[in-house]
């Protein structure tokens, strides 16, 4: 019987491309964001309204994640921005990998920003660094102000919380001051954005919090 | 989390040291899990034994080292046993926390039998491109 010791990371792969990726976008000098929140949150809308924003300013690439369809990427691409859809098949997050290869489609010469939307799921894109420099998520009024005590895992590893849907604050049972105490507990350096995708409140400040490079 | 994926990962690291069943059979697979890795063991045993179905791994037994989390208070320096991923400071109630101990997913050693061919020594393990 032999032995043989090993000693290594599950996820050292994933780690390993992941570094490729976060030297690959700072060579091209391009801020990388990875978005991760449930399905339904609002995370495409949210894209689309920075791109409102931000387009004739910055230059951005989307990189889409999805199990099925390239309902996203055909979303995006109607804003004239480069975009490209991952379609994990049946995964239920992104991996390094697979960002590396969505990033071989862009030009990423002509781009500031890469804006990457997660598979919607709480709970497994949170440990699969992406390369990205900042991780955002986004959690919707409808959900409850529970969630970042429920999901501890993906609210302490992001940078920012999109708090999306105040609009519809007075029909749904969520407590905004309630939702960001539990998110700080979680979290204490969490940076906390209120919009609503519809009526557009909030995403002049969300945009100046994204395009800010320090 | 996704034990199937977790599963496949370690198959990968165990294919890069026993190609196939021709360079060997694992008898064992020995990892690190930590409390907080948010992975289910038996979850991972179930996952494993179907996907290793056929490999040189077929029929190896995953023994786990259990690695309880351990957490570090910034602000009154106690270090502690979390009991769960909300790490709150038992000592001053303090959300300012590092996790210590308890995020570890390893493998550490495999126990490798019938040799019949040269076990890859696991270099170059990480693929060159994508």
């Amino acid at each position: 019987m032999a032995v043989i010791t090993i000693e290594r990371k599950v996820l050292e792969r994933n780690d390993v491309f992941a570094e490729r990726n976060r030297a690959l976008f700072a060579r091209h000098g391009i801020l990388a964001v990875n978005m991760v929140s449930s399905p339904g949150s609002g995370k495409t809308s949210l894209i689309e309204r920075t791109l409102e924003h931000l387009r004739s300013s910055v230059r951005i690439g989307v990189i889409e994640g999805d199990v099925q369809t390239t309902l996203d990427a055909e979303r995006i691409a109607c804003y004239g921005v480069p975009a490209v859809q991952i379609l994990t098949q049946g995964g239920c997050h992104l991996e390094a990998h697979l960002v590396a290869q969505a990033a071989d489609s862009l030009d990423l010469g002509s781009l500031d920003l890469l804006i990457i939307e997660n598979v919607g799921n709480l709970v497994c894109p949170a440990g699969y660094d992406l390369g990205e420099a900042r991780r955002v998520v986004v959690l919707s009024t409808t959900e409850g102000d529970d969630k970042p005590l429920k999901y501890p895992g993906m609210f302490r590893s992001a940078s920012a919380l999109v708090i999306n849907k105040i609009d519809l604050l007075p029909y749904v049972p969520c407590r905004l001051p309630d939702l960001e105490q539990n998110a700080l507990q979680i979290n204490p350096t969490l940076k906390i954005f209120e919009v609503s995708c519809t009526t557009r409140a909030g995403i002049a400040d969300w945009c100046h919090w994204l395009c800010a490079r320090s | 989390m996704h034990e199937l994926s977790i599963a496949q990962d370690v198959l990968q690291i165990i294919a890069q040291y026993v190609p196939s069943p021709d360079h060997g059979r694992v008898r064992s697979v020995r990892m690190r899990i930590g409390a907080l890795a948010g992975v289910m063991t038996e979850s991972l045993r179930f996952c494993f034994a179907v996907a290793s179905e056929g490999t040189a791994a077929d029929g190896a037994q995953l023994e786990i080292e259990a690695v309880p989390g351990r957490a570090r208070c910034r602000a009154c320096q106690d270090i502690f046993q979390p009991r769960d991923c909300i790490l709150i400071c038992p000592r001053c109630h303090g959300n300012c926390v590092d996790l210590v101990a308890g995020n570890e997913l390893q493998v550490l050693e495999l126990e490798v039998e019938e040799c019949t061919a040269a076990i890859s020594s696991g270099e170059n393990a990480i693929p060159p491109g994508c």
